[in-house]
């Protein structure tokens, strides 16, 4: 019964949609506030709704109940309990009704906001969401019904596909949707506004949490799908430009523009038209990753579907919400009223760099991905656009950008003075050069510009402390002063310095994986392989079984020069339901850096297949984007009002400050 | 009929939510400007708070204020007029009562309608576990006893029950382990070390490893007359290159066999083939001359049995084959003719012998 009241609710859920998207709409237009609350009700209501469907499925799961064909395909009953959990989100029905859960989660999230709404913004902004939470539900109970029954039940699940049996599912998925759909938001907040023909300070106040929120989570899931990849495919690659992470890293660049086009029409005002434009493609970038997930144009871990009708489907939604919201723009952005103007070299200026070049960057992306799939469709050639592309495309795009940045947020909104900044940064870039420079006497091989790259981080770090020290430290005199002053910064100040230093992170992260060194052997017990500064001696093999998979389990010493580190061990898995291996990587940190160990096949004279891989400072990759996730939420709790303060047009040299 | 009453509260509830705002919600027009203002307000109270912190300098904060002044006052001038409670305000609300009320029940019932089980029961796992043994299919039992298994791994009945079952579906590996649990943790019985020695026998595809010889060994020596381990166990002199073993020992396995036992066509079929293979590898050992003396009188053995006693039309063929690869085409000839007056009853039979004449380019002198 329990099955059958989710599928109910998910049903009746469909129905309240359609009220929310009419009613609050409705109002809007005939400036009548009761019909738009109901929007706020009706989202409400539809969060609760798909709750309840929600939790019955996860009940279906936890219980085994294989009389639901979604549940009998994708789990089995000696799945650990954590296992049953995921599966729901393991394939693609339940992974659809995690995202249309999100998806009115956030929508309740917006009627039940107190703070600094207007009821009309609020409740153009519902019934936009109202629409799009219609198109996904009937999306999934007409192509992925998540409730299909199936009769006779059969005894035993298929199991769940055992790459994704790993913590990582229960991570991974929930972070990225939450990004993805929590654009949907924003989205719906610049359709609100372009219905409204009314857009300003209020409402660009009113998304600015919002599209944080999106961001710092889809940062997060990228992020953790990266490293997921890196340590669960057994070969230490941890970013492959494959189509699908591309589908994920389209939506975090306009993500990224439109947190900075945001900031300058919270401020000054300015560059409305843009920002409509970018919450608009942020989202449809969103749909766009879905397409080319679910459609079945692609085939990889990530592509549950492939059924045509299904595809379909999600190209008319795709094309509805994309095409309808910039036809909506075409015709209603000439209507809004243009913001206060600022001086080319100024904050705002820096500003539209920064979305010039992410703009431009995320094209190479959206041109890398969807050009071979094109040309497939089209022409039936199946080229692959692999590393090269991206390295000779989006890379020279972001690396000036990344230059300039420390010299953006230190420039003063409306006019800057560039040679100002230019001073202010000096110190922070002799310091990269040295660094850049030792790093070079240090190490021996790798490609000429890895030392750069590494330069480039220190920068942008250093930058990120140089900003932040020069607030708090050069206009006040002891530490009394200091502190006071440090504890006044505005929160959002602080969530900048850390998001662009948690950049730098990343940067050099990336960079140092030049240094990175593989070693392939067969090793017999007691025999050694060394890669970079790492040596392992094989200990053993021993198989060792789980609840529902064999392994074989091989234990290394580790050595990492003459100093002995903790013994790794690494396996290989066989799932006895799909009689499918999987690679679980043996992995140790060591500070920043990784030994990983990849098991290869067993060799018939005893002997194991091994690589052992050397990754420096790999870590930083993953650390430097959860201290952007991190600055991006300290930005977040900052919920005060603020306007820019101009400098004034005579600068006394004191006052040659921003005011945050 | 419990689970439609479950649907109408729900469908109620659901409705009963959206119709709220409808009855108790303020009316008119919105107060945007209202909104706006405020919104400016705090924005220039922010300002304030920003001095006395020290934050901005006192220019910088005249700017400020200044901005926010001019927005505070374009808002204002915003500012529409409200509107009351009117005759088309109620008639609005009327018809967004109206498509609440219709649109939600119709759609779900449409939806659920098409897609939904609504007389399926929810049958998790455990329920399907503890049903009535007799009604459960023979999958599911097997399963439950397999997740017995899995919670209670020394249990060496249970291991004996699904063993042979795992042998005939053809989970070799997971007959091996299991008959090897059931060894391990119980009494070890000749059958049970028998089936052992097969699975592993299996798994290796075939090839008598020494594990499953350890096994079947085992198994003789609590019962020598247990027919499976015999058999494996000539099967593994054979492998061993000692054909002349195991022809007698599977002789031997023949000669205790019950009349009636149903294994025993099996293993006569086998040592017929082995009895064949050990006479081809005699002659292949001997020298080409020989080879040939070997042969003929083989051949002339069998063709004087069945000149005296008859045989089957198999026989009968091989004979005529055999001659004439022997060259001896006269001989065939005539043991065709003798073939058709011996089988000149069966009909079948007698097409049979014409074909191979013909295939054999013996038919010409044939009468």
């Amino acid at each position: 019964m329990i099955v059958e009241i989710g599928h109910f609710a998910l049903a009746l859920a469909l129905g309240v949609a359609v009220v929310q998207s009419l009613v609050p709409l409705w109002g809007v237009s005939r400036q009548d506030r009761a019909l738009a609350s109901v929007g706020s009700m009706a989202a409400v209501t539809c969060f609760l709704l798909v709750a309840l469907s929600f939790g019955a499925l996860v009940v279906s799961y936890v219980r085994s109940d294989f009389s639901v064909e979604n549940v009998a395909s994708n789990s089995h009953s000696t799945q650990p309990l954590i296992y049953k959990l995921t599966s729901v989100w393991g394939n693609h029905e339940g992974s659809m009704l995690l995202w249309v859960l999100i998806l009115t989660l956030f929508g309740a999230m917006v009627a039940l906001s107190r703070r600094s709404l207007p009821a009309r913004l609020r409740a153009g902004t519902l019934a936009a969401q109202g629409l799009v939470t219609v198109a996904f539900l009937a999306f999934t109970l007409l192509t992925s019904n998540p409730f299909r029954r199936l009769v006779p039940a059969p005894a035993e699940g298929q199991d769940l596909n055992p790459i994704l049996q790993d913590l990582g599912l229960a991570i991974h998925p929930p972070l990225l949707y939450v990004g993805y759909v929590g654009f949907s938001i924003t989205y719906a907040f610049a359709v609100a506004a372009l219905i409204d023909g009314r857009i300003d300070a209020v409402w660009a106040r009113a998304v600015r949490p919002w599209t944080l929120l999106a961001w710092v989570f889809l940062t997060l899931g990228i992020a953790m799908g990266s490293y997921w990849a890196y340590y669960e495919l057994g070969w230490g690659g941890w970013w492959f430009w494959d189509p699908v992470e591309n589908a994920s890293l389209m939506p975090w660049l306009a993500g990224t523009a439109l947190i900075h086009s945001t900031v300058v029409m919270e401020k000054r005002d300015s560059l409305k038209v843009w920002t409509i434009l970018l919450a608009i493609l942020t989202f449809s970038l969103s749909l766009l990753g879905t397409f080319i997930v679910r459609s079945g144009v692609l085939t990889s871990v990530h592509s549950f579907a492939s059924d045509p009708q299904r595809g379909l489907f999600i190209l008319g939604i795709l094309i509805f919400f994309v095409g309808g919201s910039l036809a909506l723009f075409a015709w209603r952005a000439p209507l809004l009223r243009q913001g206060g103007l600022f001086a080319p070299v100024s904050r705002e200026g820096a500003l539209v760099v920064n979305n010039v070049f992410i703009a431009t960057s995320c094209a190479t992306v959206f041109i890398g991905t969807l050009y071979p799939l094109v040309l497939e469709m089209v022409t039936g050639d199946k080229i692959s656009v692999g590393p090269p592309f991206f390295n000779a495309t989006f890379v020279p795009v972001l690396v000036p950008l990344l230059l300039v940045l420390p010299l953006g947020q230190s420039l003063a909104w409306k006019r800057g003075d560039l040679l100002g900044a230019a001073q202010r940064n000096a110190a922070a870039f002799g310091f990269a050069v040295i660094v850049a420079l030792a790093t070079v006497a240090v190490t021996q091989g790798g490609p000429v510009i890895a030392p750069l790259g590494i330069g480039l981080g220190v920068f942008l770090v250093t930058g990120a402390i140089m900003d932040l020290g020069e607030r708090i430290v050069a206009r006040a005199s002891g530490w009394p002063a200091i502190l006071s002053r440090a504890r006044g910064l505005p929160r959002s100040a602080w969530g900048t310095a850390f998001a662009h230093a948690g950049v730098g992170l990343s940067v050099i992260g990336i960079a140092a994986a030049a240094w990175s060194t593989e070693a392939i052997g067969e090793l017999k017990p007691g025999e050694r392989l060394t890669s970079g500064r790492y040596t392992i001696v094989l200990e053993s093999v021993t198989p060792r079984n789980g609840p529902n998979f064999r392994a074989e389990v091989a234990r290394f010493q580790l050595f990492s020069g003459n100093r002995e580190l903790a013994p790794v061990e690494a396996a290989k898995r066989v799932y006895v339901a799909r009689a499918m291996p999987t690679t679980e990587a043996g992995i140790r940190t060591d500070w920043l850096s990784q030994a990983y160990i990849g098991l290869g096949d067993t060799q018939p004279n005893g002997a194991v297949a091994v690589r052992l891989y050397d990754k420096p400072l790999i870590l930083l990759i993953w650390l430097g984007a959860i201290v952007m996730a991190f600055g991006g939420a300290l930005s977040l709790t900052d919920r005060r009002f603020r306007l820019a303060a101009p400098r004034r047009a005579t600068p006394s040299p004191v006052a040659a400050q921003p005011a945050e | 009929m419990l689970i439609w009453i479950i649907f109408a509260i729900m469908t109620g509830a659901a409705i009963f939510a959206l119709l709220w705002p409808l009855s108790h919600g303020r009316a008119g027009a919105f107060a945007d400007a209202a909104d706006a203002k405020s919104l400016y307000r705090a924005q220039i109270g922010e300002i304030e708070r920003d001095i006395a912190r020290k934050l901005i300098g006192p220019a910088e904060a005249e700017a400020a204020r200044a901005e926010a002044a001019r927005r505070l006052l374009r808002a204002a001038g915003d500012e529409g007029s409200p509107a009351g409670e009117t005759e088309s305000s109620l008639r609005r609300r009327r018809a967004s009562s109206a498509l609440a009320l219709s649109c939600v029940p119709l759609l779900a019932l449409l939806v659920y309608g098409a897609y939904g089980s609504p007389d399926n029961p929810d049958q998790p796992l455990s329920a399907r576990l503890q049903d009535d043994p007799s009604k459960q299919d023979f999958a599911l039992s097997f399963a439950r006893i397999e997740a017995h298994l899995a919670a209670a791994p020394t249990d060496a009945k249970g291991w004996a029950i699904v063993a042979p079952i795992y042998l005939r579906e053809g989970r070799y590996d997971d007959a091996a382990r299991a008959f090897a649990a059931a060894v391990r943790y119980g009494q070890p019985d000749t059958e049970t070390l028998a089936g052992l020695g097969e699975a592993r026998i299996m798994a290796a595809g075939g090839v008598v490893t020494e594990e499953a010889r350890a096994s079947l060994a085992e198994a003789v020596k609590l019962d020598p007359k247990n027919a499976r381990a015999r058999y494996f166990l000539a099967l593994a002199k054979e492998q061993d290159g000692d054909g002349k073993g195991a022809i007698t020992a599977l002789r031997d396995l023949l000669a205790d066999a019950a009349p009636d036992a149903r294994w025993a066509q099996g293993v006569r079929r086998r040592l017929e083939q082995m009895e064949a293979d050990a006479g081809r590898n005699a002659i292949a050992a001997l020298a080409p001359a020989d080879q040939q003396a070997a042969i003929r009188a083989m051949v002339d053995s069998l063709a004087e049995r069945l000149k005296a006693d008859g045989g089957t039309l198999a026989e009968w063929t091989r004979l005529i084959r055999s001659q004439t690869v022997l060259g001896d085409k006269a001989a065939a000839r005539e043991t065709v003719a003798m073939a058709r007056e011996r089988l000149s009853q069966d009909g079948p039979a007698l097409t049979a012998l014409d074909v191979l004449a013909g295939e054999l380019a013996l038919k010409e002198t044939a009468p």
